[in-house]
């Protein structure tokens, strides 16, 4: 073989391999944009995509660990089984501040109190020992169809009782050739209170349950007991009674509370007390099916608008119309502007509006923007990299998308999350903690040292606003005008930090002249313990360092990974830290329980992380947390922010602002930081999607050419010298 | 042959033991069980009865090497790394901490990583080898020279590059790929492109490279000389007899990495998205899942060594005068 | 009063130094040592890309002398550790501006809500602190000033190239005997048997380079600024000695285990090869990765638990530095035993040592005198190979955020970082380029320079190219 048959074959080959190539990519997306990372070919695991079908396209992150409502706590968790899971209340989609409006239940509970003897009180008495909540549910709720419903005609259930043989070939839920349904009751919620109870499940909230309804705990150990002494698969929690959980009838059922505990009814609103049918426990605890990752961590089944059709956490995740769901309709009320922002056009339609959500895998950040402005995913929020790109400030110093953006007819929606991002000072280290005038200066010090207003521009590019202690706007007790006046002064009507000159000045009185320590004579030495994983997080570290070396004070990072961090705080040895805590319901509780002695992270073991006590703060603590919203708890709270604003256990940071883009396409979008259920009002515009995807995606294939040519062209010379050699050879 | 193969099987369980000893002392220096229960039960409102109780479900609240308490043989059967590691020689993984099958996801996730390693290697020997060739064929030309400095550059620009400034370009710019994901079944060819050019690319500095020199080892024997005397073509050597021979160290060289292909490629799965093994075992030591760690070291360590066995056998295949004993 | 620190890279880096020195001093007298070198330094190839890794290794050098700076001292109030380079790249490590900026930029790269006087908030580019900050006008003035400030750095390159020509070709015309002017000619029509000619052309490039880059900065960030505004360059600069130390360092802690090892187990053959192949075997069928993580982590937990010892940012990220190298070491050091005991193997059975084992000769002296001079060649093969592929881990390593600490320049921490940056619009392309053109050079020279050592002393070789 010559090396010109070489070159024609490897050519030939190449030419092919390319013919090759680009039929495949035709043929895979025909009318379809070359870079679509959805397909549309028939293979049966993939989803189809089609005009016709209402699909929303998003994306999650990693996998989420629990799928069980009586685990799961954390936020892509809920993007799923919040769509799955109805507990009996929700909040209302439009209405501001947040309102719990009825889900599954036919009304908001009743709520009775009783003093210990059981006579009926009045809310107001002091002598309240227990709180009845009396729930009624609505009739004809069905759940979504699944295997642990199906019997056989003689009624006997198909899937209850596996042999080995039937399991063969069966990987997922679909494998099961029968899917039946059921109606809710109150059983179901009943059996999940229980659940809740149970020491293997490990219930993040047990431990809350446990003070406030009664029997809980004696359940709790009952249950613990009861399975040591009857080792076996399944145990029917409906054998065992819990006290403070009454059934009336099939459609109501009421729960007692110790004394009084107003946010009680926040939790009826989480997915913790979403109903489970006892024939799922039953059927998920075959441990065949468990050894197949069958399991309620993997296959909810609940009464919700969707279900979940494909669980591939390595991949994607698909949620499809649950066809049993009871019809609940779009809400027609909303705030003022809600109508102008078209978001009650759907009014009164019948929810959901799309029948198909797809999660994709989508690990990191940067694929996932870019493939939300080629029109892949129909929402994002803004990252601070791509913020310039997509945000901008217009002429009157307002948040505005940039050209493109509008170009492309992406919204924008703004909110400034209930939760806060802190600086925390360990209260139990020598230097910097106690009650001591010394340790109080330097912390005030170094919150006026430290420039969160910077910190937001640099590294939020302005998303967020300072805060001015624990309670972020939103929550009942924060109050807009008020500011924290050992950090923050109003100059004309204008927030302003207090001078880094007047921070030196509280060190000086403290005793750290010039911020060196008295008794070294030497810089003094602060620890930051933090976990620094990502990118960006050295160019963070090196800000806070510089915010420390304002007042001449060394600040050292102790950075490690997230169990030694979590290991610190619980022993008490960090020094500065910084966490952030993020609402689990509408309440300043959720908030000022962080600063609650008895909530202390190294003596309790609670969420008090700075392990700040002050007896007057937790005395004024309990009295806040039994009221309602009314002036006198206002009161009560200002007072105990004023307390925390001197301590300065916290530099208090900022309240992040969430931004989040949409494309024209996806409609009803508000953001709404409580409900984790409103995929069940998005609808999506398909039509319209699948033309601006192929408007923006038409693939650049001249370079392509111009790269094929060049190889193509580097051959020449390589033949005029085999020539070259040839002839010198033949001579 | 049958023997021998036998005989190296066994040799390999010490060393899998060990590599079994070596991870599980490396790992729980690292990790306390008490950490793993946390990392797992989540951060919010995490009791310590939890903790014990995650550990006693899972067989992690037994001492780590040596049960003092126990009697007998119990001192070392009855502990958390006996117990966890017998298993994992009958390829019995058991669930992951989280809850997972781990054979299962490992014969699930095998696949994408195969489908980026198989075309990598392949495409990337074809080019490689025809570069060298060619290279050899032009040899004290300027196309040597030139093909050999552009060699040593490819190779002196990190990998990152390669992967960045292509999806960079293919994908965002030019709109000719997805920028990541991945499908199963034939669609996942138009994930799979830019990856495998990327991998053949990066490749070719060192590949194209070492290759020349093979050839140019054999180009220099007495027998290519007797050949040329001969008065054969030159490009009839270079294919007859040179390729030839070369192919022996060629063939030994890919025969040791093919059985890890299978444990995929970190930095490309992560960057494309891609759901392989690579990515699997990234994710597992970031979430702290022993049980992941230990059976993707073990898999490693199993793969590896069979590689060393494979590249006995090839021996054999291509060189008669080799006899194994 | 400034106060000398050793860090323990410090500390390392000078032995090697040290050693270096002393096994030039060793091979000079030894012609089958110190042959191949004078072929690799009569090599056109070998003399400029051993002038360009010299450049670099004295950066490095530089940056590996510590000090902690007075407590008086108003400048640097607030570093914790600087070395000599940090001082002389002072004006650089300082002038920070508020955030990204692009090369010579004379504005910042993001714009800026800016009150004008009458209380109006516009949104534009503000001028740099520093950056162009001598120009009255920007628009005007700006590509003028520029070239002015690069012809400037031209002239002062070629100064100093004269300076350094002149004083060491006197050097060389005294050692040589010759008079000035005959030498140049020599060198000038390449009659030297070092070529003297390409290393002054190589110098030459690498001091206009130099003093442009030096004149520009005293004005500009020459490679912009980064997400807080520190200056390119200066980071750049500073990873050439995190990229130095992973590539020598890892090396160096290898070699005593390597060769020790190698040798042993070639020589004494029987029981102690099999435990010796088994060790290698195992710890090499271990994904490294897996192992460097593990290793990683460790490291961290081991600091947490005596938080006392490690109170400053720079050593706590130095000791890490030195435990990558050494976990580095311990992944990669089994390739070298291989080949050591291959080797040793072979010399074993030679004649002369066979001869010398049965005149009852201790073993030890055999090994010494006989076994490691003669694989001598084999260790530095290695480690001259080995060293590009470790500058390129780093990086790799760092984006699984198993590299370096974070607070350490180096290449991996800022391509890692510019993975961001190139999602912006418009992108900044900057961290990432200069980052890669730094590797880029050092890698490429080290790789043709190992190309060149290599030809050298690998007799096999050397018939053929």
């Amino acid at each position: 073989m010559t090396i010109n048959q070489i070159i024609d074959i490897k050519h030939s080959i190449l030419l092919q391999f390319i013919v090759l190539l680009l039929s495949v990519l035709l043929t895979s997306c025909s009318d379809q944009p070359w870079n679509n990372p959805y397909s549309n070919t028939s293979s049966n695991t993939s989803p189809i995509t089609s005009i016709d079908e209402h699909i929303a396209y998003s994306s999650f992150s990693e996998r989420p660990k629990h799928l069980d409502p009586v685990r799961s706590y954390s936020s892509n968790e809920y993007t799923f089984i919040a769509q799955i899971y109805e507990p009996l209340l929700q909040y209302h989609f439009l209405k501001r501040p947040y309102e719990l409006t009825t889900l599954t239940a036919s009304s908001l509970p009743e709520l009775k109190f009783y003093d210990s003897e059981g006579n009926l009180l009045d809310e107001s008495d002091d002598n309240i020992a227990y709180t009845e909540y009396l729930i009624s549910l609505k009739p004809g709720i069905q759940y979504q169809p699944h295997p642990a419903f199906a019997r056989f005609s003689s009624n006997v259930f198909e899937y209850h009782n596996l042999e080995e043989e039937a399991l063969k070939n069966k990987y997922t839920l679909k494998d099961f050739l029968h899917h039946a349904s059921r109606e809710l009751t109150v059983d179901d919620y009943i059996y999940q209170i229980k659940r809740l109870a149970d020491f293997d499940l490990h219930s993040p909230i047990a431990g809350v349950m446990e003070e406030h309804i009664v029997g809980f705990k004696d359940f709790r150990n009952t249950l613990k007991d009861h399975k040591q002494n009857n080792p076996a698969d399944f145990h029917d929690l409906r054998e065992l009674e819990m006290t403070g959980v009454k059934k009336i009838s099939d459609y109501q059922f009421a729960i007692r509370i110790n004394k009084t505990y107003p946010q009680f009814k926040f939790w009826l609103a989480m997915p913790f007390f979403a109903p489970m049918p006892w024939e799922a426990d039953r059927f998920y605890s075959q441990p065949m099916l468990k050894e197949k990752n069958i399991s309620l961590d993997w296959y909810p089944v609940g009464t919700g608008p969707f279900m979940l059709s494909e669980n591939n956490p390595n991949l994607r995740m698909v949620l499809e119309k649950n066809p049993n769901f009871h019809g609940e309709t779009y809400p027609s009320d909303g705030e003022a502007e809600d109508i102008e922002n078209g978001l009650l056009a759907d009014a009164g339609k019948v929810l959901p509006l799309i029948d198909k959500a797809i999660y994709s895998l989508e690990k990191e950040s940067i694929p996932y923007w870019n493939k939300f402005l080629q029109g892949y995913y129909d929402a994002s929020g803004v990252s601070s990299d791509s913020f310039d790109q997509a945000v901008q400030f217009n002429a009157q110093g307002e948040i505005d998308l940039t050209e493109s953006m509008q170009a492309k007819g992406i919204g924008l929606q703004t909110a400034i999350t209930t939760s806060i991002s802190y600086m925390g000072f360990n209260m139990t280290d020598a230097v910097i903690g106690g009650e001591s005038e010394r340790a109080r200066l330097l912390r005030q010090a170094i919150s006026i040292a430290v420039d969160y207003e910077e910190y937001i521009s640099i590294f939020a590019n302005g998303r967020g606003i300072s805060a001015q202690g624990p309670l972020p706007p939103g929550i009942f007790g924060h109050k807009g005008e008020d500011h924290n006046s050992y950090v923050y002064e109003k100059v004309n009507g204008q927030l302003k930090r207090l001078s880094i000159d007047y921070a030196r000045s509280l060190l000086d009185k403290a005793g750290y002249t010039g911020g060196r320590d008295p008794e070294t004579n030497k810089p003094l030495v602060l620890y930051l313990d933090v976990t620094a994983t990502g990118p960006d997080d050295k160019a963070r570290l090196n800000w806070i360092r510089k915010q420390f070396s304002k007042l001449g004070v060394q600040l050292v990072l102790r950075t490690t990974d997230y169990n030694r961090f979590q290991d610190k705080m619980r022993k008490g040895t960090a020094q500065i830290f910084m966490w952030g805590w993020n609402a689990d319901y509408p309440d300043p509780e959720n908030f000022l329980f962080l600063l609650y002695g008895e909530n202390a992270k190294v003596e309790h073991g609670g969420e008090n992380a700075a392990n700040y006590t002050n007896p007057e703060f937790d005395s004024l603590f309990e009295k806040m947390k039994r009221l309602p919203n009314t002036t006198e708890r206002q009161k009560i709270i200002d007072q105990m922010v004023e307390i925390v604003r001197r301590d300065s256990p916290w530099i208090w940071g900022f309240h992040p602002k969430a931004f989040s883009l949409y494309h024209q396409w996806y409609k009803n979008v508000k953001p709404n930081l409580m409900a984790n259920n409103t995929l069940k009002y998005r609808r999506v515009d398909s039509a319209l999607r699948a033309e601006k995807q192929q408007e923006w995606n038409q693939p650049v294939t001249w370079p392509l050419i111009v790269i094929i040519l060049i190889l193509i062209a580097s051959i020449i010379p390589a033949v005029r010298i085999y020539k070259q050699h040839e002839q010198r050879r033949a001579r | 042959m049958t023997a021998y193969i036998i005989r190296r099987l066994l040799y390999a369980l010490p060393i899998l033991i060990g590599v079994n000893i070596f991870t599980f002392t490396l790992f729980f220096v690292v990790n306390s069980t008490d950490d793993m229960a946390r990392m797992h039960l989540g951060v919010k409102r995490v009791t310590p009865e939890a903790v014990e109780h995650w550990k006693a479900e899972r067989g992690y609240d037994r001492p780590l090497l040596i049960n003092s308490e126990a009697s007998g043989l119990d001192k070392i059967t009855d502990t958390i790394f006996f117990q966890k590691s017998v298993n994992l020689f009958v390829f019995n993984f058991g669930q992951s901490d989280s809850g997972r099958d781990i054979l299962y996801d490992i014969s699930q996730r095998m696949w994408p990583s195969l489908a980026i390693a198989v075309p990598v290697l392949l495409v990337g020997l074809l080019v490689n080898i025809t570069f060298a060739l060619l290279i050899a064929f032009f040899r004290a030309t300027y196309i040597d020279i030139w093909g050999v400095i552009l060699c040593v550059v490819m190779m002196s620009i990190s990998g990152l590059f390669y992967i960045i400034g292509g999806q960079f370009i293919a994908g965002k710019l030019l709109h000719l790929v997805p920028i990541s994901g991945y499908e199963t079944g034939w669609s996942a060819v138009k994930f799979l492109i830019l990856p495998v050019i990327i991998g053949v690319i990066g490749g070719i500095g060192a590949g194209t490279r070492w290759y020349r020199t093979l050839f140019l080892e054999e180009i220099n024997k007495d027998y290519v000389r007797t050949a040329r005397a001969k008065g054969l073509a030159e490009q009839f050597i270079l294919f007859r007899h040179v390729f030839k021979n070369a192919l022996i160290p060629i063939l030994t060289g890919v025969v040791v990495i093919l059985p890890l292909l299978f444990m995929g490629s970190l930095i490309t799965e992560s960057f494309f998205g891609i759901p392989g093994l690579g990515s699997y075992t990234i994710d597992a030591i970031n979430n702290q899942d022993f049980a992941i760690v230990r059976a993707m070291v073990f898999l490693g360590s199993v793969l590896y060594i069979i590689g060393l066995i494979l590249t006995d056998i090839s021996y054999t295949f291509v060189d008669p005068r080799v006899r194994l004993s | 009063m400034p106060e000398m620190v050793f860090l323990w890279t410090d500390i390392l880096i000078f032995l090697l130094v040290a050693l270096v020195l002393a096994f030039i001093n060793y091979a000079r007298k030894r012609p089958h040592l110190s042959r191949p070198w004078k072929q690799v330094f009569s090599s056109r190839i070998g003399i400029s890309t051993l002038i360009i890794l010299l450049f670099y290794i004295a950066i490095g050098l530089l940056d590996s002398v510590h000090y902690r700076p007075d407590v008086n001292d108003e400048k640097n109030k607030g570093a914790d550790m600087l070395s000599t380079l940090d001082y002389i790249l002072s004006d650089l490590r300082l002038n920070h501006e508020k955030t990204y900026s692009a090369p010579l930029a004379t504005h910042l790269y993001a714009r800026e809500n800016v009150e004008s006087d009458t209380g109006v908030t516009t949104r534009e580019f503000p001028r740099l602190k520093y950056g162009g900050a001598h120009l009255d006008d920007p628009e005007k003035d700006y590509y003028l000033d520029l070239f002015e400030k690069t012809v400037i750095g031209i002239l002062l390159g070629i100064a100093a190239w004269v300076i350094i020509v002149m004083l060491m070709v006197s050097w060389l015309a005294v050692n040589s005997h010759l008079a000035f002017t005959e030498l140049i000619s020599h060198i000038r029509h390449r009659k030297t048997e070092i070529p003297w000619r390409t290393a002054f052309i190589t110098l030459l490039v690498i001091s206009v380079i130099a003093g442009i880059l030096y004149n520009l900065s005293q004005y500009y960030h020459v490679l912009g600024t980064d997400k807080v505004g520190e200056d390119v360059l200066y980071q750049a600069l500073k990873s050439i000695r995190t990229g130095l130390l992973i590539g020598t360092l890892t090396t160096l802690v290898m070699l005593p285990a390597a060769i020790l090892l190698g040798i042993m187990a070639g020589y004494f053959k029987g029981w102690i090869d099999d435990v010796i192949q088994y060790t290698y075997t195992t710890l090499n069928s271990i994904p490294g990765v897996l192992l460097i993580a593990a290793a990683i982590l460790m490291m961290q937990i081991y600091m947490s638990n005596h938080e006392a010892d490690f109170t400053s940012v720079t050593e706590r990220a130095d000791l890490r530095l030195l435990f990558l190298c050494l976990i580095l070491g311990v992944t990669s050091w089994t390739g070298l035993c291989r080949l050591l005991r291959a080797e040793t193997f072979k010399l074993s059975e030679l004649d002369y040592v066979q001869a010398s084992r049965s005149f009852g000769v201790g073993n030890f002296t055999i090994i010494f005198k006989h076994i490691l001079p003669n694989v001598v060649h084999i260790v530095l093969i290695t480690v001259v190979l080995d060293f590009s592929g470790l500058v390129l881990a780093e990086a790799v390593l760092s984006y699984v955020n198993i590299g370096v600490d974070p607070s350490t320049n180096s290449w991996g921490n800022m391509i890692n970082s510019a993975r961001l940056e190139m999602a912006r619009e418009p992108i900044v392309w900057w961290s990432l380029t200069a980052s890669l053109i730094f590797m880029f050079t050092l890698v490429l020279a080290a790789n043709l320079f190992s190309d060149v050592v290599r030809d050298a002393f690998d007799p096999r070789l050397r018939s053929q190219s």
